[in-house]
């Protein structure tokens, strides 16, 4: 396992509050080096709002978050631009995370020029046209919109603008929530390639348990913003601790126990 | 509208009139002189008390389709075919004469219980006006009757809740309402658009079992549209599948996942995701996207996805045959039972 490498990322006692109220609450965790940790819980659990204070999108109320040593909560000006590169963003909306009067080339170009302003054109021009190649789409589409696009495509666009500094730390909020089954697989697909070839570390986070399953090493649970169990995803998947944990397997519903023969399936209610 | 090609005619041979019959439904849109065909040629059944799933993901044209059935498509919509309830048609009828079958003998639940609930007007209010607008109930008799289904549909503390507005309640509260609210008249058929899609997982099971519950009460059909084949699995008898607003497969639910005939139908069932089994390499997708319903169809829509593919599926479009029984595809190359 993971636990005697040094880790990429560690949080302690993070709280985030809006209006006085808990939104996250006391939420501790390790992510090593090219760890892919999931992260599941229902909406309103706090997982969105614990990503977006990694990034400082909203302020922390109190805690810690160090990357590599330096505690982003604390960095500012420089510092944090400089650290802004490590931890990137996917988000769920492939399409609303895109600015629409941006073609997808200069869309992949604005990480470069901010992180790597010295970088010529023609250096810019080739880097992007692998990026593109890389997340299965073809260079040729440098010069298409956001909206000539699917949202499968679109998704790859944003992981690529993501990709594009080079993180160590890809944070990927619910990003094939919004997608087709059939397209869904392609995009998983393709980050754990990524997750495979470049090394990047990952926070998954998504209410989609099988894929979260497929993709992770370790998981955590997270109910009314804090985390109720961490656990490798076999040990997760196969003996949930938390009664939500159980509560929360136990209600997907699943092809394989529709295909038992008919019986009343057991419903878990687990109210607050 | 009685003649229609054999192959796509009625699943039951014999028994009771369906309740819902609809036949050769187009949905066209005229835009900038293309049009876009959402639905093409979809003939269907839904027999007394029968619960028939219908699968697609998004723009296979499902809701395109109950959104005509029900008259509430945009204006600039084109509709084509028969769509028969209780024998009677309803497309083409006035608006009146809808809105005394809509909400009272057919109604629905749709995605989005927010949306759906008007958020100036408390829940009792809400639930009773549909007596009173329907069956000509009193208030306060309606009143009463709105007691009772927050009751039934397990809305707990029922009194209270008459008395709030929607934004007080839970979405999985919300959606309880909706679902009683398309019970307040005792319709013959509900029909359910992604009635848990906006939900969580745990109140999703808690939906789902309560239309289970409903069902077994009151034997009434219902259509349940989802893009979740595990959702559509645990309530439906029978599955219709749509791609490219075409039925591709229709077929008795177990038979269907035991053993799918459509190419289409059996990637979906790799792609539902699975918490059990052992971890797979790769996770199952279907290649390549779906047509762009402003190209021309030629041949089968899912020819350039289909790992069966041949010429024959780019050239001749496959029609929706009967197969073995009750089951019915649309391939040239079907899959083995």
């Amino acid at each position: 396992m993971t636990q005697p490498r040094e880790s990429l990322l560690e949080v302690r006692g993070l709280r985030v509050e809006f209006e006085g109220r808990a939104a996250v609450d006391d939420v501790s965790f390790d992510i090593a080096p090219g760890e892919v940790l999931g992260l599941v819980g229902e909406s309103g659990s706090g997982k969105s709002t614990l990503a977006r204070a990694l990034l400082r999108l909203v302020p922390a109320a109190r805690g810690t978050v160090s990357f590599r040593g330096t505690d982003l909560l604390r960095c500012t000006g420089k510092a944090l631009r400089r650290r802004r590169r490590d931890l990137q963003i996917v988000f769920q909306d492939p399409l609303a995370s895109l600015d629409p009067r941006m073609s997808v080339g200069e869309i992949l170009a604005e990480p470069l020029e901010i992180f790597e302003p010295a970088l010529g054109a023609r250096e810019q021009g080739a880097r992007i046209a692998e990026m593109l190649e890389r997340v299965g789409l073809a260079p040729q589409v440098a010069g298409r919109y956001p909206h000539e696009f699917s949202g499968g495509q679109c998704q790859r666009i944003g992981i690529a603008r993501a990709m594009m500094p080079s993180p160590q730390l890809l944070l990927c909020d619910e990003p094939v929530s919004s997608l087709d089954v059939s397209i869904q697989g392609q995009i998983v697909n393709l980050l754990s390639d990524l997750q495979r070839d470049l090394g990047t570390a990952m926070l998954f986070i998504s209410h989609n348990l099988a894929v979260v399953r497929h993709l992770s090493d370790r998981v955590m649970v997270m109910y009314a913003g804090r985390i109720v169990e961490t656990a490798g995803v076999s040990e997760l998947f196969a003996a949930p601790v938390h009664a939500y944990t159980r509560a929360l397997l136990a209600a997907v519903p699943d092809l394989s126990t529709a295909l038992c023969p008919p019986g009343e399936p057991l419903v878990y209610s687990y109210e607050r | 509208m009685s003649a229609l090609p054999a192959t796509a005619a009625s699943t039951a041979a014999a028994g009771p009139p369906p309740i819902l019959r609809v036949e050769a439904l187009d949905v066209r849109y005229a835009l900038d002189g293309a049009v876009i065909a959402a639905v093409r040629a979809v003939s269907l059944q839904v027999a007394a008390g029968e619960c028939l799933g219908i699968v697609g993901e998004s723009g296979s044209g499902k809701s395109q389709m109950v959104l005509a059935w029900l008259g509430l498509l945009a204006r600039n919509a084109r509709i084509e075919g028969s769509v028969r309830f209780e024998e009677q048609e309803l497309l083409g009828l006035p608006a009146a004469a809808l809105n005394r079958i809509r909400g009272s003998k057919l109604s629905m639940v749709f995605q989005d219980p927010m949306s759906s609930l008007t958020p100036h007007v408390r829940i009792g209010v809400q639930l009773g006006e549909v007596l009173v607008h329907h069956a000509g109930a009193t208030w306060s008799d309606a009143q009463r009757a709105a007691l009772h289904m927050l009751e039934r549909v397990r809305v707990p503390d029922a009194r209270r809740r008459l008395r709030e507005y929607p934004h007080e309640l839970s979405g999985g509260m919300r959606q309880r309402v909706m679902i009683g609210m398309s019970l307040m008249c005792g319709p013959k058929l509900v029909i359910a658009d992604e009635p848990t899609s906006a939900l969580d997982v745990t109140v999703q099971a808690q939906i789902l079992a309560l239309l289970r519950e409903v069902r077994a009460q009151s034997g009434l059909s219902v259509v349940l549209i989802s893009h979740d084949l595990g959702v559509v699995a645990s309530l439906a008898e029978r599955i219709a599948v749509m791609y490219a607003g075409r039925v591709v497969e229709s077929a008795p639910t177990l038979e269907l996942l035991r053993a799918p005939r459509h190419p289409y139908t059996s990637l979906l069932i790799q792609c539902a995701p699975s918490l059990h089994g052992a971890r797979l390499d790769r996770m199952p997708s279907v290649q390549g996207l779906p047509p762009n319903p402003l190209e021309p169809e030629i041949g089968c829509a899912f020819a350039p996805r289909c790992p069966r593919v041949s010429e024959r599926c780019r050239e001749e479009r496959p029609p929706l045959m009967r197969i073995d029984g009750v089951a019915q595809v649309a391939c040239h190359h079907p899959l083995a039972p």
